[in-house]
Parts: C-alpha cells; sequence; structure tokens
C-alpha cells in the first residue's frame, strides 16, 4: 500500500515535470538565456509553496502520517563542496538540459536516447564516489 | 477540461512540485531524484569496491519507486495527455537556436539534433550526452543534491548550503550556455 502511494507521487511528478516542459532541453536553454519566466516561475513557485508550508509545519508542529516529526535534515556546513559540485551540475544540467528527475520522465515519455544520460550520470556518481576523498567538501 | 492537453503553466506546475514534496515528507521521506544514482551504483555492485556505495539499497526502495513513477509520469504525460508536444519557447531563442544549428528549436520536445535515435551513430551528439551525465551523476553527489534535493527541498526549509548550491547551478549552466555552446555548437 506504502509502495503505491511513492509509486503514485513518483507518476505526479513526472505528469507535471512533462506538461510543465521542465524536462524539456529546450526550456532549460531559454531559462539559462533569460529569455522566458517560465522555468522561474515554476521553481519560484515550488519554493514559495514549499516555505510557506514547511514554516506551518514547524509553527504548528504537523506530524507525518506515522506521527513523527518532520524533518528535512540539515547539509553540512561546506562552501567548496556545494560551489564546486554546482557547478560541475550546473555544466550538465545545462549540456543534457535535463536533471536527475526529468531524465527518467523523458524515458517513459519514449525519448530512449535519454538512456546514454541516464548510464554516464549513474557512472558520473561511481567516479565521485572513487575520488571523493580527495576533493575538497 | 482541454487546458490539461496544452502545457501546463508555472503555477500550475510549482505548487504540484512543492505538493510531491510534501506527500513525502507525511510519509518520513525526502525529496530527492539524485540520491537513486548513488543507489544504482549500489545495485550495481559498486559496493564492493567504494565504501561510499555499501548502503543498504532496501532502504532506498521507495525512491526507486518514485523513480518508476518518474518514467511512467512521462509516458502518461507525453501518450495520454499531449494533443502537441512541441515546445514554443521564446521566438528570440528559436532565432538563436536555429543560428547555431538546432533546426528543431520550437517545433519539439528535444532537440532532434542530440537526441533523436538516428543521432546514436553521431559521435558528436554520443558525446554531448555522455558529457553531461557525468557532470550531472558527478556534480550532484559532490553537491549532495540536485534541483530536487537543493533548489526546492533545500530552499524550502531555508538552507544556505543549498542557497551556494543553487548559485552553483546558475554558475555552471550560464557559462554552458554562453560559452561553451558557441564553441562546440557553431563547429
Amino acid at each position: 500500500m506504502k509502495n503505491l502511494a511513492y509509486l503514485f507521487i513518483g507518476v505526479i511528478f513526472g505528469i507535471t515535470m512533462f506538461k510543465s516542459e521542465a524536462a524539456s532541453w529546450f526550456r532549460i536553454f531559454e531559462m539559462f538565456q533569460f529569455q522566458s519566466f517560465h522555468m522561474y516561475g515554476i521553481i519560484g513557485s515550488a519554493l514559495l509553496t514549499g516555505v510557506i508550508g514547511i514554516q506551518l509545519i514547524k509553527r504548528f508542529n504537523i506530524k507525518s502520517f506515522s506521527g513523527h516529526s518532520i524533518v528535512i535534515p540539515p547539509k553540512t556546513i561546506s562552501v567548496s563542496r556545494y560551489i564546486y559540485g554546482g557547478i560541475i551540475f550546473g555544466l550538465g544540467w545545462a549540456l543534457a538540459g535535463a536533471c536527475p528527475g526529468p531524465m527518467f520522465t523523458l524515458l517513459g515519455a519514449g525519448f530512449g536516447t535519454i538512456g546514454v544520460v541516464i548510464l554516464f550520470s549513474i557512472l558520473g556518481t561511481f567516479l565521485y564516489g572513487l575520488v571523493k576523498d580527495k576533493l575538497p567538501h | 477540461m482541454s487546458w490539461i492537453f496544452e502545457p501546463w503553466p508555472w503555477y500550475v506546475a510549482g505548487p504540484l512540485i512543492a505538493l510531491v514534496m510534501f506527500s513525502l515528507l507525511m510519509a518520513d521521506k525526502n525529496f530527492g531524484m539524485s540520491s537513486n544514482l548513488r543507489t544504482l551504483c549500489t545495485i550495481c555492485g559498486a559496493g564492493h569496491k567504494v565504501d561510499f556505495f555499501k548502503i543498504d539499497w532496501k532502504a532506498q526502495q521507495w525512491n526507486l519507486l518514485v523513480v518508476l513513477g518518474t518514467i511512467i509520469g512521462g509516458f502518461i504525460g507525453s501518450e495520454l495527455l499531449s494533443n502537441d508536444t512541441a515546445v514554443l519557447i521564446n521566438p528570440q531563442t528559436v532565432v538563436e537556436l536555429k543560428a547555431m544549428g538546432f533546426q528543431s528549436a520550437g517545433s519539439s520536445y528535444l532537440p532532434t539534433e542530440i537526441f533523436a535515435t538516428s543521432v546514436l551513430r553521431d559521435l558528436k551528439s554520443l558525446v554531448i550526452m555522455a558529457l553531461g551525465g557525468l557532470l550531472i551523476g558527478f556534480g550532484t553527489r559532490y553537491a549532495g543534491g540536485c534541483t530536487s534535493g537543493h533548489a526546492i527541498s533545500g530552499l524550502s526549509n531555508l538552507q544556505w548550503p543549498s542557497l551556494i548550491a543553487v548559485i552553483g547551478f546558475f554558475i555552471g549552466g550560464l557559462f554552458m550556455v554562453n560559452v561553451i555552446f558557441p564553441l562546440i555548437f557553431s563547429l
């Protein structure tokens, strides 16, 4: 039952990514050229809803369905890993025009070649694991 | 109901993404898609070689189900909920893309010049997809999250590290589109 819920959440996410065109390479290019408000509107309205919701959860101490406190784990404090890692991801996001959610949406939408991007992103994560101790964090 | 077959406006998509995040929080989980790439490494046996992948992947099964749903959602979105999947970007952007060789700009969902099946025989397109994937996989894990984990979850919780990461996303993206694209797509 719970598994079905996760699947359903993913379906909603996938449909939203496809129908909002956030999974389109063209939309990502347009965003980085500042030639449309569309992507900023998506991220901005998601954030606005998110910030308000999280504040409400904290203020009213809203519990999860299982009765636990809702926590978004704090990220470790650092600048280098976020800026370097962020830049590397940003380069890939613009080049492939997809991030780790939408690339799966595209696979389902029938763009088989996105499989190349997915396979190499798994390989990229593996390479990170291989060299992570040598990188500034 | 015909609006549902048209591209969805940003003010529908944004709150829906937040709803996805809240649904996962209510189920004691967190919204983060790039973690799945690590889990997939572990499933492929990477834990035998590198400690970073020695994780209990079964504890991440729920997120793989979200991925499976995301794939199904892509199918539903394109096959059942769309009449026309051409992405109508800014006409100015179309002109610029056509000048760079992207004739499919304004008339398709993805640039066929990079993603059409026929380009699997084209080394340049393959390199673009492979390199893009490598950078995505390496960068997200280095930064500890992607658009969902940092730009949505982290920033919603007003976490400074996520703001730094998102600034990084934009430095990288702007550099790629403005500096590297003119080099690789005018050749």
